[in-house]
């Protein structure tokens, strides 16, 4: 404790340092040359110019910064620069389609919006007019009663994970299942859910439960997926105190773990919800399409969002142009309901989840 | 432990979950048994009984063919655009944009396929018009870009490329996590012994993250396999085997051909047409298999437990 540091000696000039200051671009020129690439990039959209060169002409410029650099600062900084660039190139070209996908959305589907739009259904509609009344009814029902089916099975599929046997060989299995079942793709489900119905109503059935029934399949996989990870993350400490007070373990289970985990389950849950509400394979194999509003999911073809979109634009009629507007209308309706999801999802898990933890 | 009280309560509770966990695997061996019953008298009928007029694997083959082909394609386009988004969000970008930037990409990985599918015919595919003539012209002697160039733009590569823009989300959003999850200190070691942020990078964020980028871009290839609806409203297709990516002639992939079809069939042809599934369940399955083998392999499995 008595060591004292020894002075540093200030008689030293700070030229003497042993290490060289290498050379270095200012770091603002790299921002000004940023800057210009972005202005050429934006103006490449925005006037007639078109996207594509534009694109390039924003690479050239933003292509001089490794050039300086590898004149200036040599050939390892240079390299730096040079993958920086590549990054920010990925993203730009990620970006480009996604803003595309999303404006176009909005440009065509809003102007179809309209009070009428929402409230009618096709029935005897045709040309100009009509509505997705009927669709949205539709999706409510097929995937209102999918959640009515995959919450349970799911909730309780990831408690026996959880709870059971952690690390029994069923368990591991069941883990496995869970992970080849979450890779079956939707028009598999939608043909699943067909041969099933088949075997009951005979050949051709179209039914909304079945829609129900293939969105179930693939549903489940994924609330099991985001429940175990939420019981997972409920403390051990919370269990055992629980125990400890002689609670069974099925009570412990369902007043302890479960309102621990309930917001982030609820989570998982939305988005899930988003994720197959948006389904397009299956319903189209057995749900099919019609024109009126069916609210009876076990007779007959049942209308969707997304089905309605597709075949209204895939087989449009004469004249086409307002099939396809209303298309695109339902497009962006089904677009708003898949965000509204997950915006819930995210509010519910910033609002309502304890503290964060990993 | 051997005076461990059975309450009714604990023994009802578990057999709800061992219910539910059994419900996972009957219903999986369902879809597996439900596909075969069904498609197998599509395999065996003969080519009078069904519309495509041919055997099965004649008929299969083709589809097979587009459906690897579609995916490769994607795959090619998506996983290095979806490395450099990963890398941009987890170690380029600055921090106040990086977290906007992860959530968006969250949100594009929800978007409901048959809007990418509407993208890609409404506007992708007139937009790609033009570049496919210019392929045609300058590029022609590639067999890939033989031509003649599709007039509708409705092609292989316009599909391959809506495929792409699908997937980059999924693959960026997992990508992005093993990113982050490379250890601080091998990061600040790099830095500290002179590396460039590039150097450190490649010496210490790759290393950690190959295994992960693999399986990504596995479950990615697994997702653009089983894509339906983008392909069948993208592609304008025919039963040919070509590996010309402008024509307007190009293979159908199975799912698309499923949807495509489906409406109109009947008798055998649906059975085929079922078989065509259980053939693309099984091409999935075995990709998802590698994938996760890869993930969890034998050296593996023990870190990823704990």
């Amino acid at each position: 404790m008595t060591t004292t540091l020894e002075r540093p000696q200030k008689d030293q000039p700070t030229s003497d340092r042993p290490f060289k200051q290498s050379k270095r671009i200012p770091a603002g020129s790299v921002w000004v040359v940023w800057t210009l690439a972005g202005l050429a990039l934006v103006t490449g959209f925005v006037t007639d110019l078109g996207g594509a060169k534009g694109f390039g002409l924003a690479w050239l410029i933003a292509a001089s910064i490794p050039a300086m650099s590898f004149a200036v600062e040599g050939r390892r900084k240079a390299t730096d620069r040079f993958v920086t660039l590549l990054v920010v190139t990925a993203f730009t070209v990620a970006v480009i389609p996604l803003v595309s996908i999303i404006s176009t959305v909005f440009a065509k589907g809003f102007p179809v919006m309209s009070s009428e739009f929402f409230t009618s259904s096709m029935r005897n509609v045709v040309g100009e007019g009509g509505g997705i009344n009927h669709a949205i009814v539709g999706t409510l029902i097929i995937t209102g009663l999918a959640t009515i089916i995959s919450v349970p099975i799911g909730l309780f599929a990831a408690i026996y994970l959880v709870e059971s046997s952690e690390d029994s060989r069923t368990a591991h299995g069941l883990r496995f299942l869970v992970d080849v079942m979450t890779g079956i793709p939707s028009i598999v489900a939608g043909l699943f859910a067909y041969a099933l119905f088949v075997l009951f109503f005979g050949e051709g059935v179209r039914m909304g439960l079945g829609g129900a029934v293939a969105l179930s399949v693939l549903m489940i996989p994924v609330v099991i997926r985001s429940s175990e990870e939420m019981l997972k993350l409920v403390p051990n400490e919370l269990r055992e105190a629980s125990w400890a007070l002689g609670v069974p373990r099925w009570r412990t289970i369902l007043k302890v773990v479960l309102p621990t985990a309930l917001a982030g389950i609820a989570t998982g849950v939305t988005l899930a919800i988003a994720r197959v509400i948006g389904e397009t394979a299956p319903l189209l194999i057995i749900a099919g399409i019609t024109d009126s509003v069916n609210t009876n999911p076990l007779e007959g073809r049942m209308a969707t969002l997304p089905v309605f979109a597709y075949s209204a634009m895939m087989n449009p009629g004469v004249p086409p142009e307002p099939s396809i507007a209303r298309a695109w209308g339902a497009a962006l309706t089904l677009l708003i309901i898949v965000m509204a999801l997950n915006l819930i999802a995210r509010l519910i898990s910033a609002f309502f989840s304890p503290a964060k933890g990993r | 432990m051997n005076k461990t009280i059975q309450r009714p309560g604990d023994t009802i509770f578990r057999g709800t979950a061992v219910a539910a966990a059994t419900t996972i695997l009957v219903t999986l061996a369902a879809v597996g048994i439900f596909l075969t019953i069904k498609g197998i008298p599509g395999m065996t009928a003969s080519p009078e009984e069904v519309k495509h007029g041919t055997t099965f694997l004649a008929y299969v083959a083709p589809l097979v063919f587009g459906t690897l082909w579609a995916a490769a394609l994607a795959l090619a386009i998506a996983t290095p655009v979806a490395i450099g988004v990963a890398l941009f969000i987890s170690h380029y970008a600055p921090r106040k944009l990086a977290g906007p930037v992860g959530y968006v990409i969250d949100l594009l990985a929800a978007v409901p396929s048959v809007v990418f599918g509407a993208w890609g015919i409404m506007t992708l595919a007139p937009a790609m018009r033009g570049p496919y003539a210019w392929l045609e012209d300058n590029l022609g002697f590639i067999p890939f870009f033989a031509g003649p160039a599709s007039a509708t733009g409705r092609t292989m590569l316009t599909a391959a490329l809506v495929l792409a823009v699908m997937v980059i989300p999924i693959m960026t959003a997992l990508c992005r996590e093993i990113f982050l999850q490379t250890p601080r200190l091998h990061e600040e070691a790099a830095l500290a012994l002179g590396a460039t942020r590039w150097e450190m990078v490649r010496m210490a964020v790759f290393p950690h993250a190959k295994s992960g980028i693999v399986s990504a871009a596995m479950l990615a290839l697994g997702r653009a396999l089983g894509e339906t609806m983008a392909v069948a409203m993208v592609l304008s297709a025919s039963g040919v085997v070509t590996f010309n990516l402008i024509s307007s002639t190009n293979p159908s992939t199975i799912a698309a051909n499923i949807a495509l079809s489906f409406k109109e069939a009947s008798g055998l042809s649906v059975n085929a047409l079922i078989a065509t599934g259980l053939v693309l369940f099984v091409i999935t399955f075995a990709v998802n298999f590698v994938a996760r083998l890869i993930v969890t392999g034998p050296n593996r499995a023990k870190a990823a437990k704990s």
